[in-house]
């Protein structure tokens, strides 16, 4: 029973560096653009089937491949906030900016179905078979290699948004925008680049879904975004070390109720949410709202 | 009465008219079959706007009233051993049941705004499906289905289609009198500021819960027609996120806020729904892959061009012509307002 619950703990943690990885981007996206992306989902399965196409046509290794998917998500989430949310403004721009990204979601949707077919794909490689033995139990090292990935770009992240001249205006426009503009920074350029930016991190955590969830399909983002969802309120809607604390207790709390339960642990899942936010509405590292004027 | 009221009125009497004359007129089941699905979605889309419509507060999770009275409805006929057309009975049931959902749902989701409220309600709607799939009175993953109704396949759309009908109009009425009344107007006010209103005297809880409940009855009501018509439910249909985001834009193409705006969106797209998955047959349509790229392209353009939805473009326009030529007279700004200061890009 012990060794079952350390095995879960391990596993958890190790899968919420996964989550992480796909949950910084949506996080960061809602931070500076004041938008939920619902097209996060579809965005990492999307990633998935790029590092799928390249690792089964041409042979590149998934890391490695990762250098040719980041910069092509990038242009990607460019051109979706070009064409798309930059539009938007006005009384309703929550409610509209929720259905343009699930309308992106569609067709993004549609067109991988009309490339790859319904069926289950799988990212294939020695280090996603083979286990690392330790503490007493065996461990796939792509868990591992995910785990310190996201950790590293979470730093990454931080070190852009904190040490960088650019991360300056991009935390400037979140605080206040009109006065941002005030003093001459382009914000549209800002909030293209952050969705830019928000959108190639999805890149490596669709890689890494693809590596270890055991199968996807166009149909996974679904499932997908609703957990991103519940991960970032949890952890501070914008806080990008909130999404890998969220992720990881979330995670781990899933794992654990799995030995109990499977088909319930989802349901904890949700449940954890909504409890956390009747105690604390803003999340775990959420800052108080500031009232619009 | 002035001519204005005189012309309304003789307009929703044609309406009234060409909606109880449909099922006469195109009496064959196919044609009925989008009446009945068109006066659904009608319902819900008002139903989802007097609550989110009114108050600003988006709710993505609709289809939990209306999956909990389908499967009230199911579950109640399967456990009193209920047949023939005494299951009509149930119907007011799901309706409670809904309400009574409401009520902790809307305590809890309705402490927080905008984006974690949405987001609230997407969980609490992943919770009910999973409790759909995983409980033991549910039936799981094959559902349930509604009792044998002997009557004959020629005609049996049409007391779906009028009980439908007859839900929407009066949710249309209430819609109406709600918008007119106080707590409307209560509701109205949260939607601009909701500190503010509190600050005046707007028992804001207390209020934006009622119109929650009253939405929810609604959906739980039309949620066990549809039941009782589709003769099933599963836990992917009666609680169908696509379901949560199609009424959505349907109040969003027609008009969030206004009373003819969420009908005049639910007519347009669910029947248009319905041809594409059901009846085209322009051969590359008829691929469900292709037909959900331009689902997703018409949203796009219906939010893109026609950001504010139909009515209220439609209303602009119309008092456009009338001013034709004149300087269009705008009393205290209402025009500016479309654009408040306090938008974001």
């Amino acid at each position: 029973m012990a060794a079952e619950i350390y095995r879960a703990i391990a596993d958890g943690i190790l899968i919420g560096g996964v989550y992480a990885l796909m949950a910084v981007g949506l996080t960061l996206i809602f931070g500076v653009l004041d938008i939920i992306n619902i097209a996060q989902g579809v965005l990492v399965v999307l990633g998935a089937y790029l590092s799928y196409s390249l690792s089964a046509r041409l042979h590149l290794d998934l890391f490695v491949g990762l250098l040719v998917t980041v910069p092509a998500m990038f242009i990607i989430g460019v051109v979706i906030h070009y064409a798309f949310i930059r539009r938007l403004r006005g009384q309703e721009r929550t409610a509209m900016t929720l259905l343009v990204t699930y309308a992106v979601a569609l067709i993004i949707e549609g067109i991988l179905y009309e490339i790859y077919g319904p069926n289950y794909k799988e990212l294939n490689a020695t280090y996603v078979t083979n286990s690392i033995h330790i503490l007493g139990f065996y461990l796939p090292y792509i868990y591992l290699y995910g785990f310190a990935l996201a950790v590293v770009l979470v730093a990454a992240l931080y070190a852009l948004l904190y040490r960088t001249r650019f991360g300056r205006s991009v935390r400037a426009t979140m605080q206040d925008e009109t006065a941002a503009r005030l003093i001459g920074i382009d914000v549209n350029k800002v909030a293209a680049i952050t969705f830019g930016v928000g959108v190639a991190v999805t890149a490596t955590g669709g890689m890494m879904f693809g590596a270890t969830n055991g199968g996807f399909n166009p149909n996974s983002g679904y499932d997908l975004i609703s957990r991103l969802l519940a991960i970032i309120i949890l952890g501070g809607m914008g806080s990008i070390g909130g999404a890998l604390a969220a992720s990881i207790f979330m995670l781990t709390v899933e794992s654990l109720v799995t030995i109990w339960s499977p088909q319930w642990a989802i349901i904890v899942f949700y449940a954890a949410l909504v409890i956390v936010l009747v105690v604390r509405p803003t999340g775990f590292f959420g800052r108080a709202p500031v009232r619009a004027q | 009465m002035n001519r204005s009221t005189t012309l309304k009125l003789a307009g929703l009497a044609v309406v009234a008219a060409i909606a109880v004359a449909f099922p006469y007129v195109y009496s064959s089941p196919v044609n009925t079959n989008y009446g009945v699905y068109g006066l659904i979605f009608v319902t819900v889309a008002s139903a989802w706007n007097i609550f989110s419509g009114f108050s600003g507060y988006i709710s993505l999770g609709q289809a939990v009233f209306f999956g909990s009275g389908a499967y009230t409805v199911g579950i109640a006929a399967r456990d009193w051993h209920m047949n023939g057309d005494g299951i009509f009975l149930l119907l007011p049931l799901g309706a409670v049941v809904a309400t009574a959902i409401a009520v902790p749902f809307g305590l809890i989701a309705l402490r927080v705004r905008r984006h974690t409220f949405i987001v609230i309600t997407i969980a609490v709607f992943f919770i009910f499906q999973l409790m759909a799939y995983d409980f033991w009175f549910t039936g799981g993953t094959i559902g349930l289905p509604a009792p044998f109704l002997p009557w004959q396949a020629a005609t049996f759309n049409n007391p779906f289609y009028f009980m439908a009908l007859g839900t929407a109009a009066v949710t249309i009425a209430l819609a109406w009198l709600i918008r007119r009344s106080k707590f409307g107007l209560q509701l109205r006010a949260i939607k601009d500021d909701e500190d503010r209103a509190l600050g005046l005297g707007v028992r804001t809880m207390r209020v934006k819960l009622s119109a929650f409940m009253l939405s929810a009855f609604i959906t739980g009501f039309i949620g066990g027609v549809w039941f009782l018509y589709i003769t099933q439910v599963l836990p992917s249909s009666g609680y169908d996120p696509l379901f949560d985001l199609t009424i959505v834009l349907m109040a969003f193409l027609g008009g969030v806020g206004t009373i003819a705006g969420p009908v005049i969106g639910a007519l347009i797209i669910e029947p248009g729904r319905l041809w594409l998955t059901t009846r085209s047959n322009i051969g590359w349509l008829a691929n469900g892959y292709v037909s959900e790229i331009l689902l997703g392209a018409l949203f796009l353009v219906i939010v893109l061009f026609v950001p504010r939805g139909i009515v209220p473009t439609g209303r602009e326009w119309i008092k456009k012509l009338r001013s034709r030529g004149r300087p269009a007279v705008s009393p205290t700004g209402t025009a500016e307002r479309a654009t408040p200061a306090g938008s974001r890009r």
